[in-house]
């Protein structure tokens, strides 16, 4: 098997590739703007809460006496709260770089494990056809025709409350965002003519699948990861708000919106508007990351 | 025509079906069902008194067959908290759901449409672009942020809308509605407008994608070397041609809307079944819950038929490839 | 065919036409100062390869030049009046009554989701309100006969789909003939449909055509269709008329080096056997058009003044133009053949 033609070895030209990539990029200042904003978003998420002031887990780190000070407000041992404190009295700029972490831990991994399982039965889809093929598109129409936050309420429901369970749920309902793509992009792959060289020259279909026909989808599914980590990330703040997502002991972005709801209508308004900022950004970013790929990808 | 409807409504009973299977699954075998089906109070004696009654120590698939039977009879169960048939419980929440709905999903077309023509057939200029980008942060707002940042805004800072709750009704044909009231109305501008938001940024960018697709065809350069007006090329051979699927994704987001109502409902403390959906969530009433998702999927694929079916007599093209089939 | 020449009023004047495709990098012009002057009733044979811009003159007379191309220069005189200096709704009531236009793919021109009969009569009920619709029916059926649809009554309540691209051509024509107009420009109308149809088209196209009087600009790259249907011919090349004449002139006495290359690529002159003659080369893109005359790369005869200076046109006085610097002179047609 290792004696092959040179010219079917490798379908993926890696260079034109890479350079179509840069030309890309190029040609699209707002693609490369939303990109360098989403991965600041990401780095904010992932690396500042160990630089946050306060460690909003540590019981110790934080005073009662403190609770619902306005932003800008000092403590009574100096230190500044630049977004005030919540009822608890944690610095509102600490639990929200904290909440972040959670918030994009549960939106990335989730998001990774959709799209792990989803390219590979759309993947499978494709190249085996048949029966298989029903069976897997029409299991992916009855996820898909369903709303999202639905089918992860059922679940929550069934599975009970917990991060694991979160992020259990949105792959649930995430992965047949990726077999639906994946089988029409790998669909229209098979059709060009170096996948027909390479089945000719009695290649596996293990191997035509990941070697041949998935790096040649990867940018549809790109498009569609950025779009469903943004909705994966909203997803699980959802869920949390609505008290059947993270527990109270992981506080998500949700958690702190929730957390201020009750002190919304008397004017301490902090505890609920900073965090939604920030769960904005993760959200928004991401999508504008999406619509900006996408229309580079898809010139029209 | 008529095999087509008869395809599909086979193709509805069938989705059903499964949705049936796999809740009974989920909650059935899944969970205890006994917690689910007995009251938490019974003692032992009245425990095993129940789960030979209600059949529970049978196969699955008996089980299943009560189950369905039950449904058929439009029998859920009865809810833990409630102590009323979970079916009936739910259905009396629905016409409060039902009237923000249709409300938000009016609002979001009166103005999505609009905007998304007009952004499609202008769709170089940079105000078209920028309403482009701005529907992208209207469909990021996370619900149920957004209905506490309008209620901040409306409530709190202007004192202009009442915060949450349905305000007055009035009964007609036994239901009770807000819209008929004006309190009921200021209750309902809120939690209308938060429900309407997403929408209405889905919307602007399907009618924009749609009118800007359709304004790039020949027929639409013909019809200007015709010398038709402006006017009649937007309004019937622009509008005629993304007029249809834009309704039949508004009918379709009808369903989605109504299981989006939840976070909205759960904010403005809407008395609908979205909130009661949450409440038996977080207290694990899993009848009632089992009853919406049943109820929900019914409403779904209604919906979805209804659609088909009209897309199919209003397309012109869809018929052709009918009498060809 | 009847040859109506100099003496009668001119329908169409164009002078110096200049349309521009904006890009990031600058403009590109893809028409280059087209002049061209059409008499009433006369048919003109527009030939030129693809990209030789022959399709973006016919909208640029119509005035249907969107974003991103843009009419910078020129005038468009249509019966004597300025195209140019109307307002988009003067131009919209000469569109369709005055000048109309056929596309070139029947399946995209007609609108699919409305009625052959709506599509018919909005032509007619836009340009003129008086009329009552049973008089735009009875108009819309008469026209449909003409062009050869049978049960023309019936074909009004139906959809496009549901016709042959060649009745749909059909019914097009039918369209631009409805208001009886001045001009009408057929860009590559039979291009996109099978051969026999194309034969019948083009014969009915001719009888109508003579029958209403009707100025035609007929947009193609097919020489022999223009042997058959024109009574002048102009060739483009690279957005310019590089030659114009008679059909007869062009067919037979062609001077520019050009002409002579599509003339001699026309399988149907070939001889038997013989390598079928190719013009080296390809069309210049909008992006990469050369100094000088823009054929002199393709052209055996260029000399170093092709590269420099572009050709000024020169005219016989009689409507016979050509634009190069090396023309071949005078000669029987059979001695272009000898050539090469």
């Amino acid at each position: 098997m290792t004696v092959s033609s040179p010219k079917t070895r490798q379908p993926v030209e890696k260079t034109a590739g890479r350079r179509r990539a840069l030309a890309l990029l190029k040609s699209r200042p707002s693609l490369i703007g939303s990109l360098i904003t989403f991965a600041a978003v990401i780095l904010i998420g992932l690396v500042l809460p160990s630089l946050a002031p306060q460690n909003p887990y540590d019981m110790t780190s934080y005073s009662v006496m403190d609770n619902l000070l306005p932003p800008g407000s000092q403590s009574f041992d100096g230190t500044t709260f630049w977004l005030g404190t919540d009822p608890q009295g944690r610095d509102m700029v600490s639990a929200i770089l904290y909440g972040m972490r959670i918030s994009l831990i549960v939106g990335l991994l989730s998001t990774a494990a959709a799209m792990i399982i989803g390219v590979c039965v759309g993947l499978t889809a494709a190249v085996f056809g048949g029966l298989v093929e029903t069976l897997l598109m029409r299991l992916v129409d009855f996820i898909l025709g369903f709303p999202s936050i639905l089918v992860a309420l059922v679940l929550l429901t069934v599975l009970g409350r917990g991060v694991d369970k979160v992020i259990l749920a949105i792959i649930m309902v995430q992965w047949a965002h990726y077999a639906r793509i994946m089988r029409s992009s790998a669909l229209t792959e098979l059709r060009k003519e170096y996948v027909e060289a390479a089945r000719n020259l009695g290649y596996s279909k293990l191997r035509i699948m990941f070697r041949h026909i998935m790096p040649n989808s990867l940018s549809a599914v790109l498009v569609v990861c950025t779009i469903q980590v943004a909705s994966a990330i909203t997803l699980e703040a959802t869920l949390s708000f609505l008290g059947v997502g993270v527990p109270v002991t992981h506080p998500s972005l949700g958690l702190l919106v929730a957390s201020g709801f009750d002190y919304l209508l008397s004017g301490e308004y902090w505890i609920s508007f900073y965090p939604g900022i920030a769960l904005v950004f993760l959200v928004f970013t991401p999508n504008l990351v999406g619509d900006r790929l996408r229309r580079s990808l898809d010139p029209k | 025509m008529f095999l087509y409807s008869l395809q599909r409504l086979l193709q509805s009973l069938a989705v059903l079906l499964a949705v049936s299977v796999v809740v009974f699954l989920a909650v059935y075998a899944i969970g205890n069902p006994v917690d689910l089906l007995i009251s938490p109070e019974a003692t032992q004696q009245e425990r095993a008194d129940a789960i030979i009654r209600m059949g529970l120590d049978r196969p699955v698939w008996a089980q299943y067959g009560t189950f369905l039977w039950g449904a058929f009879h439009g029998d859920m169960g009865t809810s833990f908290v409630h102590g009323e048939p979970a079916l009936r419980l739910i259905l009396s929440r629905l016409p409060a759901t039902l009237e923000l709905v249709v409300f938000a999903l009016t609002l979001a077309s009166m103005i999505g449409i609009p905007i998304g023509l007009w952004v499609g057939l202008n769709d170089t200029t940079r105000w078209a672009r920028a309403v482009m980008t701005g529907s992208i942060l209207g469909y990021s707002l996370p619900s149920f942020w957004k209905g506490m940042m309008l209620i901040m805004l409306f409530a709190v800072v202007l004192h202009w809308l009442p915060a949450s709750g349905r305000g007055d009704t009035v009964t007609l044909l036994g239901i009770p509605f807000s819209f008929l009231t004006t309190d009921g109305l200021r209750h309902m501008t809120m939690p209308v407008i938060n429900l309407a938001i997403p929408q209405t940024a889905m919307l602007i960018r399907l009618t924009a994608a749609g009118a800007a697709e359709a304004g790039r065809q020949d027929y639409v350069r013909f019809a200007r070397a015709k010398g038709v007006r402006r006017k009649r090329i937007v309004n019937r051979h622009i509008l005629r041609n993304i007029l249809l699927p834009i309704v039949t994704v508004v009918g379709v987001e009808f369903g989605t809307l109504i299981a989006f109502s939840t976070i909205t409902e759960t904010v403005y403390a809407w008395p609908g079944m979205g909130k009661l959906l949450i409440s038996s969530v977080y207290h694990l009433d899993r009848p009632v819950v089992v009853a919406y998702v049943m109820l929900i999927t019914f409403i779904f694929i209604t919906v979805n038929l209804v659609v088909d079916l009209t897309y199919a007599a209003l397309d012109p093209r869809v018929k052709l490839s009918e009498s060809m089939s | 065919m009847t040859r109506q020449t100099s003496k009668s009023k001119p329908v169409l004047e164009i002078e110096n036409l200049c349309t521009v495709f904006h890009a990031e990098d600058g403009a590109w012009p893809a028409i280059n100062g087209l002049s061209l002057t059409l008499q009433a009733g006369e048919v003109l044979g527009l030939v030129g390869e693809s990209g030789s811009g022959k399709s973006v003159a016919g909208f640029s007379v119509m005035g249907l030049i969107d974003h991103p191309g843009e009419i910078v220069s020129g005038s468009v005189r249509l019966k004597g009046r300025d195209l140019r200096e109307m307002s988009e709704e003067e131009l919209r009531r000469i569109r369709g009554s005055e000048m109309a236009m056929i596309f070139q793919d029947p399946l995209t021109t007609l609108n699919p989701v409305l009625t052959i009969g709506e599509q018919m009569a909005e032509t007619i009920f836009e340009h003129r309100s008086d009329i009552s619709k049973a008089t735009i029916n009875d108009r819309c059926v008469e026209l449909l006969r003409k062009v050869g649809i049978t049960s023309p009554a019936a074909r009004l309540e139906q959809y496009p789909h549901e016709l042959s691209g060649g009745m749909r051509q059909r019914i097009a024509i039918a369209i631009a003939l409805l208001n009886n107009p001045d001009l009408i420009i057929a860009d590559e109308p039979t291009t996109a449909l099978d051969v026999t149809i194309q034969g019948q088209i083009i014969a009915e196209m001719q009888a109508l055509q003579a029958e209403s009087g009707t100025a035609l600009i007929w947009i193609t790259h097919d020489l022999a269709v223009v042997s058959e249907l024109a009574d002048r011919v102009a060739v483009m090349y690279a957005g310019d008329i590089v030659e114009q004449g008679t059909t007869d002139e062009i067919l037979d006495d062609p001077r520019h080096p050009y002409t002579i290359g599509l003339l001699a690529s026309v399988p149907g002159d070939a001889i038997p056997g013989e390598p079928l003659h190719q013009i080296s080369g390809m069309a210049p893109s909008l992006a990469a058009r050369p100094a000088g005359c823009s054929f002199h790369p393709r052209c055996e005869r260029a000399s170093d003044l092709c590269r420099e200076k572009d050709p000024a046109p020169t005219s016989d006085g009689n409507g016979r133009m050509w634009r190069c610097h090396h023309p071949v002179q005078a000669s029987p047609a059979t001695d272009g053949e000898a050539e090469r």
